[in-house]
C-alpha cells in the first residue's frame, strides 16, 4: 500500500481507472423508487452493532471522556455531574442523527438537483469497488477534496447510489445556523464541529471520543476534509492535520488492526460557487449561511454546470504508513484512555501523510481542456486569436499528459471542438469575438462605475478564470519552480540551480502543495520531468536549457509569474508600511488597497495581487523566513516588520539581485 | 487435569461413583466414549510398572521419537479409509477413529491427502558430525564414575528442542551442529565433578532436562568452537525426602513431572505443577525457564512453589542457607536462577511445596456468544478472584478444532444429543456458529466447594451470556493442549507447518491484541505468497490480577512455497513484533532461549540488560555454561 503514497517518479505512468456516468441509470428510471429501494450496504466485518442512542452512551461512558470530565471538574472545582452533563450537551450538539428516511428523502431530491445541474457525473467504478472491500475489511475514513458545498451531499449520494456504508461527516459549525437545513444535514449523517476550540479540553475530550468510538467500533466511514475549508481558488489548501491525528491514533494504540484512509478527488467542470469565490477573495464577505439564502441560490439551478468528476483513490494503510517510523510499543505503560501527546515521530508522520493524500487527491482530480484554454488566455491578458489558442491549447495538452496530467481530452475529437466546448460552457469568462478570444472583462467603464469598482470588476474575471488555472498547477509547479530557478541562478551549475529552487520552493511552500523536507525530491522530479520534454539537459555537474526548450521553460514562468508579482506586492506594502504596529487583521485590506492603488496607476497588471488569498500566504511565508514577526499584545497580534529582510527578499523574487539561502536572507 | 494418575484402586472407584451420582443429579447424560473420569488426557503409566522405575532411559530415542514429539508409539496417521486415528495405548484417545478430523483438516488448510510430505524415516548416523572430544576431560570424567557417551543418536537426540524449525530440519534429514558428547550424572556431586571438570578443559557445557524447549534454547551456538557436552539430568530424578510437618518436598531436579506428580500421588500429596509439556519437562527446566502450571490459580507458578534451589556454578555452588518462606535479604537470589535458561549454572536439587491431593475434580466449559464475551467474563472472574484451578478460553477457530477431535460416539442417542445441544445454542439461544466460543475449566477442592464454587463462577458466566456446557467439552478442550503437539507431526506430512507461542499482556489490551496479532498472521502470510488462509488461532489460558497469558497457534499449508521455513520464521517474528507493539510480553512461560533474543534489550531495558551480564560475568567468566540463551 506503501507504494500508493510514494508514487513512482513519473506519475504518467501511473494507470487510472475508467469513469462512468452514474446519473445516467438515474436519467432512465424513476428517483422514487430509487430513493425507496432496499438499501443494505455491506459493513465492517467487526462491526457491534449499535444504535445511535448506544453510540451517544458508549462515547459519555468511555474511560477517555471520564477521565478528562475528572480532571475538568478538579481543574474548575464544578461538580463532576455539572461537567457531565455539559459534555453531553456538547455530544448533543454535535452529533449526527443518521436516519436512512432523510437520506432517502436527499437521495430523490439530489437526483433531481443534480440531473438538472449536471450533464453527467461519472465515477470510477473500480474504485467504488475498492472502497467496498475496505469498508469490510477495515475502519475507512473518507477524505475527499473540497471545492464546493456539493462535495458532501455528492458523497453521501454516491455511497448510497452504489449501496455503501454511508458516511458520517465532519462539518462546519456554520451550517447548524441553517435551522432546517442544517438538522437535515444531522440526519443524513453530518456532525458538527467548533471551528475553533484550542484551550477547550472538554470540547477535544468529547469530538475526539465521538470520533474514536465510531472508528473503532466500524460504526460508520468517517468523512472530512483534509482541507479544513472549500478552496477558493481551486488549488488544494494546506492540510489541517487535527482530525487526521485523531483517526490515526486508535491505530497507533492498537485498538483496530488497521485503518484505510481513502483520498476522494471530487472536480467540477464548473464550479456552483465560481464568482462567489472570487469576491470572497477580493474582501466582500462570505454571506452567511441561511436556509434563505439556499433558496433564492435556486437560479443556479438553471445554469449548465457540465460534467463533474469523483475519483476515488487507492486505499492507503495507516499500518503500512506507520511500518518502520512510529513504535507503537510507546503507548504500553499508560492506559490507553489518558490522553498521550503522540511522539515527534509519529506527529511527523501524520503531517506527512497529510501532505501526500492531498497529493494524491490533486493527481487524481479530473482536469478538463477549459483549464488549458484558462491558463492560456490568463498569459495573454490581451486575447488570442482562435486558431493561435487551438494551437497553444494543442501543445500545451502534450505538456501536460507529458507530465502526467489526469486530462480528460476526447481523442477522437478535434482540438477545434474541445477547446470550442469549453469556451461555450464558460461563456462568462471569456468571449469570442471576430475570431479573437479574449477574457470577458469590461474595458470601461459601464454608468457609474468608478474606477476602483471597474478594477474589481476585472479582478472578479481574472479571479474565477484564475481558478481553473490553479486546478492545473499541481501538475506544473516543480517544472516551474525550476525554469523560474533556472533563470535567477548565476550558473548552471546544479547546486547553484539548486539554491534558487530551494529558495522559491521554501517561499511558495504555503501557496501549493509540497511537501516538508521533500524539496530535493522535488528538484530531481522537476529536472526529470523538464529533461523527459526536452526541455533541459541534464549532465553530472550542470543543467541547462535545451535547444528547442524555450517555449516550454517560458511558459512554466509565465505560470508562477502572478505568484512572484503578488509577493513583491506585498513585500512592497510591507516595506512602505509606515503604521509600527500593524494588526493582523488589518493586513489584508491593507495590502489590497496598497496593491489597488498600484493597479490604478498602471503600475500593476496583475490583478491576482489583489487576491486575499495570496496575500495570506505571502505573509506566512514571510513569517516563516523571518521577514516579518507576529507579536501578541493582549489579545490583539501585531506585525514587526523586519525592512531590510522584506526589500531583499522582494528584490530577490524579482531576480534583480541572487538568492541566497534563505536563512542567509533574514539579515 | 486429573490427578496425574494412581490414586490407589479405592480412591478411583469411589471417585468413579461420586462422579455418576454427580452426573445423575445433574441429568447430564455423558457420551459413552467420552470422559467419563477426570483423569484421561496425558499418558497413563501401565498400572504395573514399579513406582520407582525411570521412566526416562538415558537411551531416549528407544522410546521417543527423533524426529517428533513425544513416544513413538503414539502418533496420528490418517488411515486407509482417509479418517483420522491415534495409534497406541498411552493416551484416553489412543485407538480411537477421529471421524470429523479429515474434513476439518483439509478445509482448514486447504491440502489433500493425496499431497504428501513424509519425514526421513531413520537417522542417516553417517551425516552426524565426528564428535571433537577433549580427551583427557573423557578421561577424567570415567574415572569420576560419570556416564558418558558420544554415540550419534544420542548426540543428535540433544542437540534440539521442538521449534518448528528444529523438527522440520529433523524430518529433512538435515544435521546440524550437535554436542559432542553425553553425560548423566546421577547426583549432585557428579554434577560438581563435571562442572570443575569442564571448568578445568574449558569445555562448554548444555544442561538438558526434558528437551522440550521452543525457544531454541537447546541449539548449540554455530560459533562455539569447544567441545560442547550435554549434560542431561535425566538420572537425577529421586525424590529425596518430603516433608509432611512443612508440606515440602526436597527432589533431584532431573525428575520429569508426570513421575513427580506420580510419585507424590502416592504418598497423598501432589505440586500441583502441571505445565502442558509435563509428560517430558524437567524440574530443572522448570526453574530454569519460570515454568507455569495450568493449575497455577490454586497452586502457583514455579516461583510461587519453590522454596529452596541448588545450584552448580563455575563459581561453585549456590543455595539458600534455611527454608524460610519469605526473607528479606536483599533481591532474591532465586530470581537470578530462575530464567537463567542453563546460562549460569545447572539446577541439582529444588525443595517445593506440595499440597494434600484434592478430594474432587470437575471438567466444566461455557459456551459464549463471542470471544469478547468470554473476555469479559474471564476478567470478572479475575477480579472477583474466583478462578477455578484452571479456566481457558478458546476462541472460535479452536473451538472447531477441538471438534474435530471428537472421537466416534457409538450411539445414536449421543449424536441425537449433540445435535439437540447444538440446536439449542444456536437456534433457540441466536449464537452465531462462527463466533461462538468456549471457556472450559477445571475445579479442584473438597465436593462441597467445588460444587459451591462451580455455581458462582456459571452465575458470574451468566451475566455475560454463557452457557454452560457440560463436563465432556471442557474435557476435550485440555485434551487438545497434550495431543497438540502429536498433531503438529501429523501435519507435517501433509504440507502443514505451525507451531504455538504465548505472550502476558494487562486486561485491557486482551481483545485487542488477540484480533491484531492474529490478522496480523493472516496478512503477513498472504503477502509472503502463502495459497491458502493460515489457522490463526487463540486461547486466554492463564488469568491474573492484572492481566492474562494468551497463547497462539498458527498453522499453514506451505505447498508451492520455495522456502516454507523462511516463510515461517518472518510471519513467526511478525506476530511477536505485533504482540510487543500491543503491550503484550516477550514471553510468559516459554522463555527466551535464542530464538527471541532479539528482543531482549527492549524488553528489559539496557541497564536492565546490563545487570542480567554481569550476573554472567561474575558467575560464569569464561561461559562454560555457554549455550548462548537469554543474553
Amino acid at each position: 500500500m506503501a507504494s500508493v503514497l510514494y508514487s513512482p517518479r513519473d506519475p504518467g505512468l501511473k494507470k487510472r481507472d475508467e469513469l462512468e456516468d452514474m446519473l445516467e441509470e438515474r436519467r432512465r428510471s424513476s428517483d422514487a423508487r430509487h430513493a425507496l429501494r432496499c438499501y443494505a450496504p455491506a459493513v465492517y466485518k467487526g462491526l457491534a452493532p449499535r444504535e445511535v442512542s448506544a453510540l451517544r452512551g458508549a462515547v459519555l461512558q468511555s474511560d477517555a471522556l471520564q477521565h478528562v470530565i475528572g480532571q475538568v471538574s478538579a481543574e474548575c472545582g464544578e461538580r463532576r455531574e455539572l461537567v457531565q452533563e455539559e459534555a453531553a450537551h456538547l455530544l448533543d450538539e454535535m452529533a449526527h442523527r443518521l436516519r436512512l428516511g432523510t437520506v432517502r428523502f436527499f437521495a430523490y431530491v439530489l437526483s433531481k438537483v443534480f440531473k438538472t445541474l449536471f450533464r453527467s457525473v461519472r465515477v470510477n467504478e473500480e474504485g467504488v469497488q475498492r472502497l467496498q472491500q475496505a469498508i469490510q475489511d477495515h475502519p475507512v475514513v473518507l477524505l475527499p477534496s473540497h471545492r464546493s458545498y456539493m462535495d458532501f451531499l455528492m458523497m453521501s449520494y454516491i455511497l448510497y447510489t452504489y449501496d455503501l456504508a454511508l458516511p458520517v461527516i465532519a462539518a462546519g459549525m456554520d451550517f447548524m445556523s441553517m435551522k432546517v437545513v442544517g438538522e437535515m444535514l444531522r440526519m443524513s449523517g453530518a456532525f458538527f464541529i467548533r471551528r475553533s476550540f484550542g484551550g477547550d479540553k472538554l470540547y477535544w475530550a468529547v469530538f475526539s471520543e465521538y470520533v474514536k468510538t465510531m472508528l473503532r467500533t466500524g460504526y460508520a466511514p468517517i468523512e472530512f476534509f483534509l482541507e479544513g475549508t472549500r478552496s477558493r481558488t481551486g488549488k488544494s489548501l494546506t492540510p489541517k492535520t487535527g482530525l487526521l491525528n485523531i483517526v490515526m491514533e486508535p491505530f497507533f494504540k492498537g485498538e483496530v488492526f488497521d485503518i484505510h484512509l481513502v483520498p476522494v478527488s471530487i472536480s467540477y467542470d464548473r464550479i456552483l460557487e465560481e464568482s462567489l469565490y472570487a469576491r470572497e477573495l477580493l474582501g466582500v464577505p462570505k454571506p452567511k449561511e441561511t436556509t434563505s439564502g439556499l433558496l433564492k441560490a435556486r437560479q443556479i439551478l438553471r445554469e449548465d454546470y457540465g460534467v463533474m468528476h469523483v475519483y476515488f483513490g487507492h486505499p492507503v494503510s495507516v499500518r503500512s504508513l506507520a511500518q518502520g517510523r512510529v513504535k507503537r510499543s510507546q503507548y504500553n505503560l499508560v492506559p490507553r484512555h489518558i490522553p498521550q501527546r503522540p511522539c515527534l515521530a509519529a506527529q511527523a508522520l501524520v503531517g506527512e501523510a497529510a501532505f501526500r493524500l492531498v497529493r494524491l487527491q490533486e493527481q487524481a482530480m479530473v482536469l478538463r481542456p477549459w483549464t488549458l484554454v484558462a491558463t492560456l488566455l490568463l498569459q495573454n491578458p490581451d486575447g488570442m486569436d482562435l486558431p493561435v489558442l487551438e494551437e497553444q491549447a494543442a501543445w500545451l495538452r502534450r505538456l501536460a499528459l507529458s507530465f502526467g496530467a489526469f486530462l480528460d481530452w476526447p481523442d477522437c475529437k478535434p482540438c477545434r471542438e474541445v477547446v470550442g466546448a469549453g469556451l461555450a460552457l464558460h461563456k462568462n469568462l471569456a468571449r469570442v469575438s471576430g475570431g479573437r478570444v479574449r477574457l470577458a472583462v469590461a474595458e470601461t467603464p459601464g454608468v457609474g462605475q468608478t474606477a476602483e469598482e471597474l478594477a474589481f470588476d476585472r479582478a472578479v474575471g481574472v479571479l474565477s478564470c484564475a481558478s481553473y488555472r490553479n486546478q492545473i498547477l499541481h501538475v506544473f509547479i516543480r517544472p516551474a519552480l525550476l525554469s523560474v530557478a533556472l533563470r535567477t541562478a548565476n550558473s548552471s551549475r546544479k547546486d547553484e540551480v539548486y539554491t534558487c529552487f530551494n529558495f522559491l520552493w521554501t517561499v511558495f511552500s504555503n501557496e501549493f502543495i509540497l511537501c516538508p523536507g521533500a524539496s530535493v525530491q522535488d528538484f530531481e522530479e522537476a529536472c526529470y520531468l523538464l529533461g523527459k520534454c526536452c526541455a533541459v539537459q541534464e549532465s553530472q555537474q550542470d543543467i541547462v536549457m535545451s535547444e528547442g526548450g524555450h517555449a516550454t521553460l517560458a511558459f512554466l514562468r509565465a505560470l508562477l509569474d502572478p505568484f512572484l508579482q503578488g509577493y513583491q506586492v506585498v513585500c512592497q506594502y510591507l516595506c512602505k508600511e509606515t503604521e509600527e504596529n500593524l494588526r493582523e487583521n488589518k493586513f489584508v485590506p491593507a495590502a489590497r488597497n496598497f496593491a489597488l492603488q498600484l493597479i490604478l496607476a498602471g503600475t500593476l497588471k496583475c490583478y491576482e495581487a489583489l487576491s486575499s488569498d495570496l496575500q495570506k500566504n505571502a505573509l506566512a511565508a514571510l513569517v516563516q523566513l523571518e521577514a516579518v514577526t507576529k507579536v501578541k499584545v493582549g489579545d490583539q497580534v501585531t506585525l514587526k516588520v523586519n525592512r531590510r529582510a522584506a526589500s531583499s527578499l522582494e528584490d530577490m523574487l524579482g531576480g534583480r539581485i541572487p538568492t541566497q539561502k534563505p536563512v542567509h536572507a533574514r539579515l | 487435569m486429573a490427578s496425574n494418575t494412581d490414586i490407589s484402586e479405592r480412591q478411583r472407584i469411589a471417585a468413579r461413583r461420586l462422579r455418576v451420582v454427580a452426573g445423575h443429579l445433574q441429568k447430564c447424560v455423558q457420551g459413552e466414549g467420552a470422559g467419563v473420569s477426570a483423569q484421561a488426557c496425558k499418558t497413563e503409566t501401565p498400572r504395573s510398572s514399579p513406582a520407582k522405575a525411570t521412566s526416562v532411559p538415558k537411551r531416549r530415542q528407544d522410546i521417543m521419537k527423533w524426529n517428533g514429539w513425544g513416544y513413538s508409539d503414539s502418533r496420528f496417521l490418517f488411515n486407509k479409509k482417509g479418517q483420522g486415528e491415534f495409534t497406541g495405548k498411552r493416551y484416553r484417545l489412543s485407538g480411537m477413529i477421529l471421524p470429523s478430523l479429515k474434513d476439518w483438516f483439509e478445509a482448514t488448510f486447504g491440502t489433500s491427502l493425496q499431497h504428501k510430505t513424509p519425514a526421513t524415516p531413520t537417522l542417516n548416523v553417517s551425516a552426524v558430525p565426528p564428535p571433537n572430544l577433549v580427551e583427557p576431560f573423557v578421561e577424567e570424567l570415567k574415572v569420576a564414575g560419570v556416564a558418558a557417551s558420544h554415540d550419534p543418536e544420542g548426540r543428535v537426540f540433544r542437540s534440539h528442542g521442538h521449534c518448528l524449525h528444529e523438527i522440520f530440519a529433523l524430518r529433512e534429514g538435515r544435521i546440524g551442529r550437535v554436542p559432542d558428547l553425553v553425560v548423566w550424572p546421577n547426583c549432585h556431586n557428579d554434577v560438581v565433578k563435571i562442572v570443575e571438570l569442564a571448568c578445568k578443559y574449558n569445555v562448554c557445557l548444555m544442561p538438558y532436562g526434558g528437551g522440550t524447549s521452543v525457544s531454541s534454547a537447546l541449539e548449540c551456538p554455530l560459533e562455539e568452537t569447544r567441545s560442547v557436552v550435554s549434560l542431561d539430568t535425566s538420572q537425577m530424578n529421586r525424590i529425596l525426602w518430603i516433608d509432611e510437618k512443612n508440606l515440602t518436598v526436597h527432589v533431584e531436579a532431573g525428575i520429569i513431572g508426570q513421575d513427580l506428580e506420580r510419585q507424590l500421588n502416592e504418598s497423598g500429596y501432589c505440586t500441583g505443577h502441571e505445565p502442558d509439556s509435563m509428560e517430558f519437562s524437567s524440574l530443572g527446566g522448570w526453574v530454569a525457564t519460570r515454568a507455569s502450571g495450568m493449575k497455577k490459580n490454586i497452586y502457583g507458578n514455579i516461583e510461587d512453589l519453590v522454596v529452596h534451589i541448588k545450584m552448580v556454578t563455575p563459581r561453585g555452588v549456590i543455595e539458600k542457607s534455611c527454608q524460610g518462606p519469605r526473607m528479606s535479604t536483599g533481591p532474591d537470589i532465586h530470581h537470578f536462577i530462575m530464567g537463567s535458561e542453563g546460562t549460569l549454572g545447572v539446577v541439582t536439587e529444588v525443595t517445593m511445596k506440595i499440597r494434600p491431593l484434592p478430594e474432587y475434580q470437575k471438567y466444566g466449559s461455557i459456551v459464549f456468544p463471542n470471544f469478547q464475551q468470554g473476555v469479559s467474563c474471564l476478567r470478572e472472574v479475575a477480579r472477583q478472584r474466583c478462578a477455578p484451578a484452571s479456566i481457558r478460553l478458546m476462541d472460535n477457530e479452536q473451538f472447531q478444532f477441538g471438534h474435530a477431535l471428537k472421537p466416534q460416539v457409538s450411539s445414536i442417542f449421543t449424536s441425537f444429543l449433540d445435535g439437540l445441544k447444538k440446536f439449542y445454542i444456536t437456534k433457540f439461544k441466536g449464537f452465531e456458529p462462527h463466533h461462538l466460543c468456549v471457556a472450559t475449566l477445571l475445579f479442584e477442592g473438597d465436593r462441597e466447594k467445588v460444587l459451591q464454587h462451580e455455581k458462582q463462577v456459571y452465575d458470574i458466566a451468566a451475566k455475560f451470556g454463557g452457557l454452560a456446557a457440560g463436563e465432556d467439552n471442557g474435557q476435550r478442550g485440555y485434551m487438545l493442549t497434550f495431543v497438540i503437539a502429536y498433531l503438529r507431526d501429523l501435519g507435517m506430512d501433509y504440507y502443514v507447518i505451525g507451531e504455538s507461542f504465548e505472550t502476558s499482556v494487562p486486561w485491557d489490551r486482551v481483545l485487542d491484541l488477540c484480533r491484531n496479532v492474529k490478522e496480523r498472521i493472516v496478512r503477513e502470510c498472504k503477502e509472503r505468497g502463502v495459497q491458502f488462509p493460515p489457522f490463526s488461532t487463540c486461547r486466554v489460558t492463564q488469568t491474573y490480577d492484572a492481566g492474562a497469558c494468551v497463547y497462539f497457534y498458527f498453522a499453514f499449508n506451505y505447498r508451492g512455497l520455495a522456502d516454507p521455513l523462511h516463510v515461517y520464521e518472518r510471519v513467526e517474528h511478525e506476530a511477536r513484533e505485533e504482540i510487543l507493539a500491543n503491550g503484550g510480553s516477550l514471553s510468559h512461560h516459554h522463555g527466551v532461549g535464542k530464538l527471541r533474543k532479539e528482543w531482549m534489550r527492549e524488553a528489559v531495558s539496557t541497564v536492565g540488560l546490563g545487570m542480567l551480564q554481569s550476573v554472567k560475568e561474575y558467575v560464569d567468566p569464561n561461559n562454560i555454561f555457554g549455550n548462548r540463551n537469554l543474553l
